[in-house]
This record gives C-alpha cells, sequence and structure tokens, in this order.
C-alpha cells in the first residue's frame, strides 16, 4: 500500500523539457512526505503526477510508473482516482466549484458526487468543516470569502471526500500563522487517526518541521536532497536550493556566524 | 498601545483652505500622471493616507470593517497583519477607492476622497492584488506592465524605459516578450507587482505579496519594498510572512475582527507585553523576539537585533567574540 513512483519523468505538452524527473518517491499511509524547493522546481507537477492526473487529465508525456496501492494510475477512471487521491490545488480558486451559493454545498459538492447518501455527506461535510475550524462559515458564499478563508474551504472540501492519500499543494500559503498552525496540526490528525499518506508541498519549513517524517527537496525536477526531516531541515544546502530554512535553524546560523558560542541556554529559548 | 497611536510624528492639520473641498478642484497636475522616465523618488508629491472612522459591510452584510482609524504619514512603510478575514483587504481597498465606507471616510493629503473617480486614484495609489490573476489579462508580459502607465498618459521611450525598469526589479527582465500564463504563480504575482511598480505611484500597496515565492522571490520583494520605501513613497503591504514584516517595515498595524488592534514599531508590537493581544487576533511573534524574550534581551523581533542584543550583553558581561 502506497503512492509509489519509479524513474518517472514528466513532460508537459508542447514542452521540449521535461518538467520532472527522474524521479522516485514513495508516500506511504500514516506517513508525511514535504515537498520543499525553490519557484519552478517542478513542485506543482509532481503532485498532478502522483495524484494521476498528469497525465491523464492535463495531456503531456510520462515515462516510468505511478502506482497507487498496486494499481497503474493510467488505468484507473476519474472517479476511483479521486477517493484514493485528494488533490488540493495551490489556488482555492482553481479548486472551489463556483457553483455553490454556500460553503456548506461546497463542501458537500464532493461527496455528492461520490453518490454517497445525503446522511453521509451531511456527516462529512461537519467532520470536515470541523477538522480545520470553519465551521461559521458553513453559510457564507464561497465567492466572497477572504483568501485565506478560502483556501481553508478548499482544503475541507478535499477531506470530505476522505481518500486514503491527500496530496496538498501549498495549503497554507495564504493563512495566518494560527491557520497555518491548525492545518498542520488537522493534517497530522488526518495521517496518525486515520492513516491518511500525506504529500505535503511546503515553502515554510516550519510546518514540515512540525508534521514530516521525511522531506525531498527538488531542483530543476529532479530530487536535490531527500532523507528524515530533521536531517534535510539542517542541511546546509538548502538555502543554495533556494529554501529557506526553518526560523530556528536560521536563528542559530546568525549567532554562530556573528562568532558567539552556541549554548544550551540558547538552544531552550529558540525551542 | 492604544488604538492607532499617532507614534510616528505629529500628525500634520489639514490646510484649513482644502478642507472639505473636493480633491476634483486641485490644481490639473497634482492628481496627474508622473511624466518624467527618471526612477529617483515619485514625482509627485507623496500624500498621507487617513482613515476617518471607517465602516464597511459587503453587500450580503458581511461586516468588515468597524470605524477603523489610521494615519499613515507620506513615506511610511507600514506591514498589515491579522487573521485570515480581519479586513485586511478590505482596509486597502479604501485607499485606492476600489471599495467606499459604508461609515466613515478616507482622505489623502486631507481631502476626502469620495467625489475622485477611482481611475484618477489610480494615478496616486497602486494596489498589488494577492491573487494576480484577478489583475492579469495581456497576452505578453510587455502589454501587460505597460497597460498601467500607458493609461496615465505615457508613450514612446519614456513607456518602454519604465516597462523595462520595472520588469527588470522583479527578475522578469528576461520575459518580456512571455505569455503570462507561461509563467508559474510565483512569477505571476511577480509581474503583477511589476505592472503595479510601472506605474510610479507616490503610494505602493502590496496585497500579500511574498505568497508563493521561494528564498529568492522574497528577497526580490524585499528589494522592492527598500527601494520604494527608499524613494521616499509610503509603502503599505498586508502580509502572514512575520519575519518579511519584521525586518521590512517600520511600522505594523495588527487587525482583528475589522479593527485596528495594535499599532506600532515591530519592536512595540512584537515585544511580550503584546503577545496576548497578538495570540488574540492569531499571530505569533517572529522567534527572535521570542527568543529574546526569554533570555531577557529586550525587544529583538529580528534576526539581526537578536544577534546584536546577545553581542552587547556578551560585551558588557567582558566576552570578546571568538
Amino acid at each position: 500500500m502506497a503512492i509509489e513512483l519509479a524513474t518517472v519523468r514528466y513532460r508537459y505538452a508542447g514542452s521540449t523539457s521535461a518538467a520532472l524527473g527522474p524521479i522516485d518517491l514513495r508516500v506511504e499511509p500514516g506517513r508525511v512526505v514535504g515537498v520543499a524547493g525553490a519557484n519552478e522546481s517542478g513542485k506543482t507537477t509532481l503532485c498532478l503526477v502522483a495524484a494521476g492526473v498528469a497525465p491523464a487529465v492535463v495531456g503531456g508525456k510520462l515515462d516510468g510508473s505511478v502506482r497507487i496501492d498496486g494499481v497503474d494510475a493510467a488505468t484507473l477512471r476519474p472517479h476511483e482516482l479521486a477517493q484514493r487521491c485528494g488533490l488540493l490545488f495551490q489556488h482555492a480558486s482553481t479548486q472551489l466549484s463556483h457553483t455553490t451559493a454556500t460553503v456548506f454545498e461546497e463542501v458537500a459538492f464532493g461527496p455528492c458526487n461520490l453518490g454517497l447518501p445525503v446522511a453521509e455527506v451531511v456527516e462529512r461535510v461537519w467532520m470536515a468543516l470541523r477538522a480545520v475550524r470553519i465551521e461559521a462559515l458553513a453559510p457564507r458564499d464561497p465567492a466572497r470569502l477572504s483568501g485565506g478563508q478560502g483556501q481553508l474551504v478548499a482544503l475541507a472540501s478535499v477531506l470530505a471526500l476522505r481518500p486514503r492519500y491527500l496530496i496538498l499543494d501549498e495549503p497554507t500559503s495564504e493563512l495566518d500563522p494560527a491557520g497555518t498552525g491548525l492545518v498542520a496540526d488537522a493534517l497530522a490528525r488526518a495521517a496518525a487517526e486515520t492513516g491518511a499518506g500525506i504529500l505535503l508541498v511546503e515553502h515554510k519549513l516550519d510546518v514540515l518541521a512540525r508534521i514530516a517524517d521525511e522531506i525531498v527537496v527538488l531542483e530543476h525536477g529532479a530530487v536535490a536532497l531527500s532523507g528524515a526531516a530533521t536531517t534535510v531541515l539542517a542541511d546546509p544546502r538548502l538555502e543554495d536550493l533556494g529554501v529557506e530554512p526553518p526560523a530556528a535553524v536560521r536563528l542559530e546560523r546568525s549567532v554562530r556566524g556573528a562568532g558567539i558560542e552556541w549554548s544550551a541556554a540558547l538552544a531552550k529559548a529558540i525551542e | 498601545m492604544t488604538e492607532s497611536s499617532p507614534s510616528h510624528g505629529p500628525r500634520p492639520a489639514a490646510p484649513a483652505a482644502s478642507a472639505g473641498a473636493p480633491a476634483d478642484s486641485r490644481p490639473s497636475g497634482t492628481v496627474g500622471p508622473e511624466t518624467g522616465a527618471d526612477r529617483a523618488g515619485p514625482a509627485q508629491a507623496v500624500p498621507s493616507v487617513e482613515l476617518e472612522a471607517v465602516s464597511f459591510a459587503y453587500p450580503d452584510g458581511t461586516r468588515a470593517l468597524t470605524e477603523v482609524g489610521l494615519w499613515i504619514g507620506p513615506g511610511e512603510s507600514v506591514a498589515i497583519v491579522g487573521q485570515n478575514g480581519s479586513g485586511k483587504s478590505t482596509l486597502v481597498r479604501h485607499i485606492d477607492g476600489l471599495l467606499r465606507p459604508t461609515a466613515g471616510c478616507v482622505l489623502l493629503d486631507g481631502r476626502d476622497i469620495r467625489p475622485v473617480h477611482v481611475a484618477r486614484l489610480a494615478g496616486l495609489v497602486g494596489l498589488a492584488f494577492q491573487n494576480p490573476d484577478r489583475q492579469l489579462f495581456a497576452g505578453r508580459v510587455s502589454t501587460e506592465v505597460a497597460f498601467g502607465p500607458r493609461n496615465l498618459g505615457l508613450r514612446g521611450a519614456a513607456l518602454d524605459e519604465r516597462v523595462r525598469a520595472a520588469l527588470e526589479d522583479v527578475g522578469l527582465g528576461r520575459e518580456a516578450g512571455t505569455n503570462p500564463y507561461d509563467l508559474g504563480y510565483s512569477r505571476r504575482k511577480l509581474l503583477a507587482l511589476a505592472s503595479i511598480l510601472a506605474m510610479r505611484t507616490p503610494i505602493l500597496i502590496l496585497d500579500e505579496p511574498t505568497t508563493g515565492q521561494d528564498a529568492r522571490g522574497v528577497a526580490r520583494v524585499r528589494q522592492v519594498v527598500a527601494r520604494a520605501a527608499g524613494e521616499g513613497r509610503t509603502v503599505i503591504a498586508i502580509s502572514h510572512d512575520m519575519r518579511f514584516v519584521a525586518e521590512s517595515f517600520r511600522r505594523v498595524v495588527v487587525m482583528r475582527d475589522g479593527r485596528v488592534v495594535l499599532d506600532g514599531a515591530p519592536e512595540v508590537v512584537f515585544a511580550e507585553a503584546a503577545w496576548g493581544e497578538l495570540r488574540a487576533a492569531y499571530l505569533e511573534p517572529p522567534l527572535p523576539a521570542v527568543a529574546g524574550a526569554r533570555l531577557g534581551l529586550g525587544a529583538t523581533p529580528t534576526e539581526g537585533s537578536f544577534v546584536a542584543a546577545l553581542a552587547r550583553r556578551r560585551a558588557k558581561a567582558g566576552v570578546s567574540p571568538s
């Protein structure tokens, strides 16, 4: 059981060069795999490929294999993919259906399309809204939300599908610090309690420091660094790869860089 | 700390002659386009920004602002922070006239902007949207960036120079002929920023400019802010990135539920005494501020101030850097 990418290369339709690959990656149930990297290093493409959306929906050419729980992603039909992999796009406006009058209906849109009984749809919608604490937004018009609220609604609409794997492209980019923490906790819970496997693209490495088991750093579509989260987060090559290290790592570096000895008291102060 | 304390110099009284006079009655030229291609500073005077007890409710009844009072002096650099949905974007849309208050008024240079058409305000206030896709429309990057200054009356070499400089500033100098939608999101966002920069407005407003940017992109945005502030322009940015806020802005305005609840320098807003209020606004102080307070170093909102305070303490204790 896992999403498995084996020597995958992918190029978009009309492009002569590969946007991604060669890449090997494994996302197991209950694990959080963080993805970092500079802009245009292939993070979003990796999400599309791992979710089976590219090339099935967006075209292009894929070499190598993407298997979801042992099944070749290319053989799965859209509704089968949707129940296995929940994909959260980078922008809420891409995700939302723009057909519903309230946030409640928006979040119900996915489960309804799965043909679930009404009672279960309702139960799932409240579960998803509660997970990111936006129950109060339920009666609001999805077109009249702030950027961050829209992002939480989009995430709730994916959670309501209860997919086995969650593939999330910068889910906290427009959230305030508290909202960011809330989403991190909700994802950690989804992995621990429901056994969801999570592929999480993030520029905020503090989020990955908090919940990722392992981290992959991309450069020009290929893996530049990978390993246990703590190891990758402390890697001195991060900045060269266009990735801002977590605040604690930066602060320790600045102190040492000023010729000041790093002490246990300092380490405790940044905990 | 009081609501929007005017801790940034005395608030000048509006000239009596202009009080209540519609801004449209100003001599022509004051609101008109800046025509010089010279990039050193805004060619027109930078107006102060004032919100007087501004309240705003959206048509569906959502109340977004409640009696916001705020005065921003010419050339100030101000970050606006707060919870999602706290009214930040709504607030800045009042400064360029995209939204008009339900109650209260907005003044530029002491004049009520109510009678001033939004197209005229566009020459004074540039606002880069949070979502670039709501702003971009052209088929070429250079056309996109030229749109604003062209509407301000620029033509020919002066226009070309504006476009070139703005693209250079955001690191898109080599993408002039590209279709904006062939750029990734982060670069579309920089393009939206360039198209506002090209207008060289005395007031520059950026709605979450660092969202989706990697470390290099954030550095670009910081440069843009520093340059605009260095030229004496007023820069107002909405951000959730507390490091960016603490390092790039001299003043921080904190919003909660449509009100301004804290207003001061980063040293004040991120000081331990304000943490309760910050957390109530769903914000967290930057790590150097937290670490500085724990070590009794005082207010250290940035890495630089933290390291400096640490070095001072060690010097006092007679320990020289190794």
